[in-house]
């Protein structure tokens, strides 16, 4: 069930003097399961690139392929794909619009076409999966928190039973604690279920502790894509393209430089804490 | 889907069209438009579409661009197309079962179609050549005179400003509303009337909303910024003639005579 995309290439507004690549050349082998990080600046090409993995957006030129098919054949039933590959937009909260949590959550499913009986269990488990309190069930969304908001947002793609879960930069806009819920609920859903989850930010601080593969994208290419320690490496460059590397990585950088015997490679707070003491411990 | 229309659109570029002043493209458009209504022969209309073909050349706009925004009107021309070929009486050519087309009917078809062909053309260059700021400043001004029977002349223009501000960022909002409802699996291509209408709700009640919004911190940030209407304000770049509209003038009356001059020798 992986996403392969193969030499794609993508044009805004084609054939006007406001032509513009969004992206350009990008390969990519997503296999099942994985947690992924899709890093880039605003406006690298990260919201385009993942549009095109459930056919809202079509290639200029190139393939994409879901399991094994091309996704974008006339034949290709896009709604089933668009079940399979659930896309949480930026700001998802900005897409509610029923009277009451529960009835939002059911719209996906009930587009399915699934009974009512089966649309409101999976409403219902979803807005369980990201902790949303039942006393909330029936309120209307407009009246939540930010941060409620969201997960509701998010309840309404899970309720679709996708395979692969792809957000678009879901910590936007939310305090540091709401920031750190909802990457934790991220990570849990990949945990618990085991489904494939392509994480979209700008902040590397944001995800290096959760994903196994870090995809760069800088101005429409794929600038770099591999575990996040070796991606890390390069925190010179990713400097260069308006990125840093999680702080964790300066402080280790420098301790090595300044002659301490300190694992530059440790990419989480815990394990930085840890090389730390063990190298003063031994001094 | 969205981005095809075309209307109200500014399309970023240099020419020496883009650079009049925007009181001689409203002045031109206006009187364009009058010289639809006053052409009533073919001559008339060749020369209308020479006058057009030239200007959207001197624009540097792709034709196919200011195209696109026709499919959007489609429907009304064939509307306006039916109604005056079934509804003109006259002499008969044909006639099936109670309707009947008429020699007239046909010629009136074949112009209204042609003036209305014309009439979106001409005013979309002009949206599509000029910043809605600097449209509202020509207005404003052209309008000046105006304020001499109270009216709200710079409120209105205001208004329209905005207006025209937030046409390309709404498109952009219902694209993305548009897509983000996609994700969750709904249709807006497919099914029967109620159905699709009934497929809106989701679009709709997004897009009002975040439409309120924006709406509400527009009007904070205006009046953060001591906005009170029309009284005493200057401007940082005032309208100025220069040589190329003074031609441009010039041309514009050219055009008017031509066309005048050619429904008398023909009648
Ligand atoms: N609807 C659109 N029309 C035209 N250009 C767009 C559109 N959406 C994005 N772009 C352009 O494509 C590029 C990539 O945008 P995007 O994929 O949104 O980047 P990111 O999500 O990484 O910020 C940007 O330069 C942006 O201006
Ligand atoms: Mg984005």
């Amino acid at each position: 069930m992986s996403i392969i995309l193969d030499h794609v290439n993508y044009i805004y507004d084609e054939d006007t003097a406001m032509a513009h690549a969004a992206l350009i050349d990008v390969c990519l082998n997503i296999p099942d399961g994985q947690f992924v990080g899709l890093i880039g600046h605003t406006g690298s090409g990260k919201s385009t690139l993942i549009q095109h993995m459930n056919g809202l957006e079509k290639p200029t030129s190139g393939c994409v392929f879901y399991d094994g098919k091309d996704i974008n054949d006339s034949d290709y039933d896009k709604k089933s794909l668009r079940a399979k590959v659930g896309l949480v937009f930026q700001y998802p909260e900005h897409q509610l619009f029923e009277t009451d949590c529960f009835k939002d959550v059911c719209f996906g499913p009930k587009n399915l076409g699934l009974p009512q009986k089966e649309v409101e269990l999976r409403a219902y488990e979803a807005l369980k999966q990201v902790g949303f309190d039942d006393e909330y069930f029936y309120q209307s969304p407009f009246d939540l928190s930010g941060g409620q908001k969201r997960r509701v947002a998010i309840a309404g793609v899970l309720a679709m039973k996708p395979e692969v879960l792809i957000l678009d930069e879901p910590t936007a806009g939310l305090d540091p604690k709401g920031r750190e819920d909802i990457l934790n609920l991220i990570s849990k859903l990949h945990e618990e279920m085991g489904i494939t989850i392509i994480l979209v930010s700008h902040s590397m601080d944001d995800v290096a502790n959760y994903v196994q593969r870090i995809i760069v994208m800088n101005k429409g290419r794929v600038a770099f894509d591999d575990e996040p320690k070796e991606v890390f490496k390069h925190y010179k460059e990713l400097e260069e393209i308006g990125l840093a590397a999680p702080q964790v990585t300066y402080v280790m950088q420098e301790l090595h430089e300044a002659g301490f015997p300190v694992d530059t490679d440790v990419t989480t707070l815990e394990d930085a804490k840890n090389e730390i003491l063990k190298a003063f411990g031994k001094c | 889907m969205l981005r095809d229309i075309t209307l109200g659109q500014y399309y970023r570029t240099e020419s020496v069209i883009h650079s009049l002043d925007p009181r001689v493209k409203l002045v031109a458009t206006f009187a364009f438009i009058v010289s639809l209504f006053v052409a009533n022969n073919f001559i008339g209309y060749v020369i209308a579409a020479l006058f057009l073909a030239m200007v959207i050349y001197l624009s540097k706009v792709p034709p196919k661009f200011i195209f696109r925004g026709m499919k959007t009107i489609f429907f009304l021309l064939l509307l306006t197309m039916v109604f005056n070929l079934f509804l003109t009486p006259g002499t008969p050519i044909v006639s099936v079962w109670k309707f009947t087309i008429t020699q007239e009917g046909l010629k009136m078809a074949a112009m209204m179609a042609v003036r209305l062909v014309f009439l979106i053309t001409g005013s979309s260059l002009m949206t599509l050549t000029t910043t809605p700021n600097h449209l509202t400043d020509g207005l404003e001004r052209l309008l000046r005179p105006l304020r001499l029977f109270k009216v709200p002349v710079h409120e209105i223009s205001m208004m329209m400003s905005i207006a025209l501000r937030f046409i390309p960022i709404l498109m952009e909002e219902t694209d993305k509303i548009m897509k983000a409802q996609m994700a969750r699996g709904a249709d807006f291509e497919s099914g029967s009337l109620i159905k699709r209408a009934k497929s809106l709700v989701p679009l709709l009640v997004p897009l009002f909303i975040s439409a309120f919004r924006r709406a509400n911190d527009l009007a904070m940030a205006m009046e953060a910024r001591c906005y009170k209407g029309g009284d005493g304000r200057t401007k940082m770049k005032p309208l100025i003639y220069e040589k190329r509209d003074r031609l441009a003038y010039l041309v514009i009356i050219l055009y008017l005579v031509l066309i005048v001059v050619m429904g008398r020798i023909l009648f």
